[in-house]
């Protein structure tokens, strides 16, 4: 069982930091979609004079998607999103899906990758909403609509964001440790069925986790629209 | 040692339980969420992309209440922190 521990073990140490397997494998996975992102630049074209190839049809395809899953959610601060939310995505669905090759354990299930990742999205939700209300507004819509809830506003925050990370670790880890038990249990090609379930799982929770951070952070951006929409119409009426 | 394996026992006993029971709860709820959903599906069959993405966040949502119990049911079962002391 010391492959799949719930803690990483270190694989070398560079100075004070140690590096562990889900370091080494989110550098690889980052070096992966670089190189990918640089070899398809030089391939596409802005306006293509002939019919576009396969390959930029596919690439618009995905980006238009995460554009009109983001549109939906958050229809005027769309460009400003699509950047986090649509690398969150990426990075996740190919992060979750690396758990499948064989020697590879995915990053995301190690509690500090996904905790990690929680702690960006709620760092993000305030920056979003600092940078687009400033300050003293966003720091208001705590106490809006009313300074009661102030304490379980911050609760909810908090623990959304450990609900986000406990989420995706557990959901990878426990698919991990389910195929290796039911390798030793039951034999060769027996956790065939489970890894179908993984690699399902596995794009479900990559959705949910970018579905949820938009949510949060479109929640912050719009934290004083509804406030100033009500007085537009008061001042209208 | 009788303490160990009646710890082993108690634990093992207690992990079952813990996994059958938290299992079961968000498995009504998800199929009580699947049913309304149905239900508003068929009778506004024009709002199945905001009814369909509602209903997987909210089944992700119960999920994870589920991964909660599994996670502590791993712990306890493989990494059980209070083993330390007693094989002390």
């Amino acid at each position: 069982m010391n492959e799949v521990e719930l803690l990483a073990a270190p694989i070398f140490e560079l100075g004070p930091v140690s590096i562990t397997g889900t370091v080494l494998t989110t550098w690889a996975i980052m070096a992966l979609t670089w190189l990918c992102a640089a070899l398809i630049n030089r391939r596409i074209q802005l306006a293509p004079a002939a019919t576009p190839g396969a390959l930029q049809t596919a690439l618009e395809g995905i980006i238009t998607t995460i554009e009109n899953a983001i549109a939906n959610v958050a229809p005027q601060h769309t460009q400003q999103l699509l950047p986090f939310i649509g690398t969150l995505w990426i990075f996740l669905v190919i992060a979750n899906l690396s758990g499948l090759i064989p020697g590879v354990h995915s990053p995301t299930r190690d509690l500090s990758a996904t905790a990690a990742l929680a702690l960006l999205v709620f760092l993000s939700t305030h920056w979003f909403g600092i940078r687009a209300q400033g300050l003293k507004n966003y720091l208001r819509h705590y106490l809006a609509p009313s300074p009661i809830l102030l304490p379980f506003h911050i609760i909810s925050e908090l623990t959304r964001t450990v609900a986000l990370a406990v989420r995706l670790f557990g959901n990878m880890m426990s698919l991990e440790m389910a195929a290796l038990l039911i390798l030793i249990v039951a034999g060769f090609l027996a956790p065939v069925p489970i890894l179908m379930l993984h690699i399902i799982e596995a794009l479900v929770q990559a959705y949910i986790f970018g579905m949820l951070a938009l949510i949060y952070v479109a929640g912050g951006l719009q934290s004083q629209q509804l406030r100033q929409q009500k007085k537009q119409g008061v001042s209208n009426a | 040692m009788p303490d160990l394996s009646s710890f082993t026992l108690a634990s093992t006993v207690a992990a079952v339980l813990g996994i059958s029971l938290g299992v079961m709860f968000p498995a009504l709820a998800m199929g009580w969420a699947i049913k309304s959903a149905l239900e508003a599906l068929s009778r506004q069959p024009e709002a199945e992309r905001a009814i369909t993405r509602t209903l997987f966040i909210g089944l992700a949502m119960i999920e994870s209440l589920a991964i909660y119990v599994l996670v502590i049911v791993l712990i306890v079962l493989f990494r059980n922190p209070l083993l330390e002391y007693l094989v002390k």
